[in-house]
């Protein structure tokens, strides 16, 4: 790569951090530290603004980079996960965004524990959240680090390891001095930036095949070296039945993890009601769908105009498709539209990365604060304002970010975001329904099922081929692998289910009638929510 | 801002509404959000005398007030939602959701399982050719796009049309009877 790109890359992204940190003081300026401010941005935004911000936080670098070099690389498997990101939103419409929205106040637990024994759920709900968020998070900073490899090309290792950390910086001090506010309005500004620079690309490739779909698609096949392999499914998940269960696994893990992301939780709370809540998701609904099928024509047109092969070359996982189809789209190496583009598309990526992390650490460091530290904290201990604990959190989570970040920075993104789709999907998806929706539902349930999703997830992600045994895994020395998929989701998830219900039956405890009267009315009518 | 959604709506409170004898809704509606929670039993989750929930019959609007105010404030707040619950207006809202939402999740996730198990199980129906280079595999991918644009737009209307209203009377008027149970509005 050129200095040019280096430097007008560079230049774009240090515009967009100045726009953010510029929003983010005149935000926090004049503003005094409350809960609601800090975990809810005063809960006045609008369902657009909103629905904006949803989707700012949702089409992370992952769907961006990640989904578009793995349909690069191996054609239709890679679709899925533009199509279960997508429909994962109906689970959040119709079953979570406006019942939270009327039930709860800052993070997941809240909806959880109003039925039950607070201590316990709280502790639960809260590990789980920030489990998921800490996963989610190295899936981004991985996609920064190769990002930044890419940028600077073979010279790149200690620069990899700065943008992993400088990315980690800027997100503690967006969240710990902006808060919610802050973090809503850099979420808006970064989906209209990856927005336009997603449309920008398509039409530039739509027009290079003269809006010829068919033949965008013949031409894909014809360089992945696959003919008509490339346009269906197998490539990937085709071999034995582990792979074809282990695309089942990631099929599941993606439809039902959404409405368990703690960070997209949170956004409900910045509406008034349940009504905006519901109002901003259909706008994130047409937003998320309309990129997605973007990067379906932005992965086909990476394998047909620049060709697996290279993107293969410059990033085994694929990360790099997009990035180095700018650069052909513009006109190639060396020319300035090429230049241009690319430093468009590196300064975009990079913005989304920082929007995301951003969120994450928001809601993890609610989770921390709200309820973790609510519940951990000794009686006799100095009490210190919530919010501050919150600040210090965003701290910590970012310092434990980064370390994991650079521990895991070979695989792929999309793929690690797969992992925290099914971390949700079994930690805090059952628990969350089974409040919301079940008469008898009591204490131990709730614990029982976050827990027995959690660990069973986390622990099936340790014994797969992730992590040890195979060349590709974090530790490829050692081999202590058992659980043959690498996406939990197909057995975590119904575990969790199960553990529920188990839990609910096995206790000796009485649902109270009174309060899931309570979260009934609350939930579909609105009364009493803050 | 959006509250005023809220604001707009409370002066055209149905007649149906199970606590039409209160007037004055006025103010309840006009009481921000934000204030509602110092009043509410929600958050005090561990206040005690939430044993009454054997007590579920008594319709709204026959609750002696002289009553109420005898019982631990709390608790008849608390009693209050499992009045609401059982009322006419209340289960007409649910099950308005309901049935909407349990037909629509079972039809997209069977439909969403569907094209996963087909993808993997049976490739070579998913390979066949539709149109050039287009196969049924694409066309699938693509339907799950469309199914799911069209279920949101459907689910939305049905929400708005059959179900935002009388949640909304309900939402004021159940609020108006927690804030006499705790004690009245002042």
């Amino acid at each position: 790569m050129t200095g040019n790109h280096q430097a007008l890359a560079l230049l774009l992204f240090s515009v967009f951090v100045a726009i953010t940190l510029g929003i983010t003081t005149w935000v926090s300026r004049s503003r005094q530290g409350s809960a609601e401010e800090f975990y809810a941005g005063g809960r006045l935004f609008s369902p657009m603004e909103n629905g904006f911000a949803i989707a700012g936080d949702y089409m992370s670098a992952a769907s961006f980079l990640g989904i578009s070099g793995l349909i690069c690389l191996v054609g239709y498997d890679g679709l899925l996960y533009s199509v279960g990101f997508l429909v994962a939103w109906l689970v959040v419409l119709f079953l979570v965004a406006e019942l939270v929205r009327n039930c709860g106040r800052f993070t997941l637990a809240d909806v959880i524990a109003a039925r039950m024994n607070e201590r316990p759920v709280r502790i639960a709900s809260g590990t789980a959240s920030v489990t998921v968020s800490v996963l989610y998070l190295v899936a981004q900073m991985v996609g920064a680090g190769s990002l930044v490899a890419l940028l600077l090309g073979d010279t790149g290792e200690a620069a990899r390891t700065g943008a992993v950390i400088g990315v980690g910086a800027l997100m503690v001090i967006y969240v710990s001095l902006g808060g919610m506010r802050a973090t809503t309005w850099i979420q808006i500004v970064k989906a209209v930036l990856l927005l336009g620079g997603t449309i920008v690309l398509t039409v530039l490739v739509l027009v290079r095949f003269h809006g010829d779909f068919d033949r965008l698609l013949r031409t894909a096949a014809e360089r992945s070296g696959h003919g008509a392999a490339f346009l269906a499914p197998g490539l990937k998940y085709g071999g034995d039945w582990i792979a074809r269960f282990d695309f089942m696994s990631l099929g599941l893990a993606l439809v039902l993890g959404t409405a368990g992301l703690p960070h997209i939780l949170s956004r409900f709370y910045t509406v008034p009601t349940a009504r905006a809540a519901r109002r901003s998701v259909v706008w994130s609904i047409g937003l998320i769908g309309g990129f997605y099928l973007m990067t379906i024509v932005l992965g086909f047109g990476a394998a047909a105009i620049v060709g697996p092969d290279a993107v293969r070359g410059s990033s085994a996982s694929g990360n790099t498709a997009v990035p180095l189809l700018a650069l052909d789209l513009g006109g190639g190496a060396g020319s300035t539209g090429g230049t241009v583009l690319f430093a468009i598309v590196a300064a975009v990526a990079f913005a989304t990365i920082l929007a995301v992390v951003a969120g994450i650490t928001l809601a993890s460091s609610a989770s921390v604060a709200h309820d973790l530290y609510a519940s951990l904290r000794r009686k006799h201990a100095a009490p210190r304002s919530e919010v501050t604990v919150a600040r210090i959190a965003a701290v910590g989570i970012g310092v434990v970010a980064i370390g994991l970040g650079l521990l895991a920075r070979d695989l792929n993104v999309a793929f690690l975001v797969g992992l925290a789709f099914a971390v949700a999907a079994s930690a805090n998806l059952p628990v969350l329904l089974y409040s919301l929706f079940w008469r008898g539902f009591t204490t131990r349930g709730a614990v029982w099922a976050v827990y027995g999703g959690l660990v069973p997830a986390l622990v099936l992600v340790a014994l797969s081929p992730v992590v040890s045994g195979s060349s590709q895994s974090i530790f490829p020395d050692v081999d202590f692998q058992v659980f043959p998929l690498q996406n939990p989701g197909l057995v975590s998830i119904p575990l969790g289910f199960l553990a529920g219900w188990l839990g609910t039956v096995t206790s000796a405890e009485v649902a109270d009638e009174a309060k899931h009267a309570e979260t009934e009315v609350r939930s579909l009518t609105g009364a009493g929510a803050v | 801002m959006q509250s005023s959604n809220g604001r707009a709506r409370g002066g055209e409170r149905g007649s149906k509404s199970s606590g039409d004898h209160r007037q004055g809704m006025g103010p309840a509606s006009v009481e921000t959000p934000g204030g509602m929670r110092y009043e509410d039993p929600w958050y005090d989750a561990l206040a005690s005398g939430w044993g009454e929930a054997g007590t579920l019959d008594p319709p709204v609007a026959e609750v002696p007030a002289a009553r109420r105010e005898r019982t631990d404030r709390a608790a008849a707040a608390a009693q209050v939602y499992v009045e609401v619950q059982s009322s006419e207006a209340f289960r007409e809202v649910r099950s308005r959701y309901r049935r909407f939402v349990i037909p629509a999740v079972i039809g997209f996730f069977l439909w969403y399982a569907a094209y996963v198990v087909t993808a993997t199980a049976a490739p070579g129906f998913m390979a066949r050719p539709v149109w050039g280079a287009v196969n049924v595999a694409l066309l699938a991918g693509l339907g799950q796009f469309v199914s799911t644009f069209l279920l949101t737009w459907a689910y939305s209307r049905h929400a708005r049309l059959h179900r935002d209203r009388a949640a909304l009377e309900l939402r004021w008027d159940t609020q108006e009877l927690t804030r006499e149970a705790r004690g009245g509005a002042a």
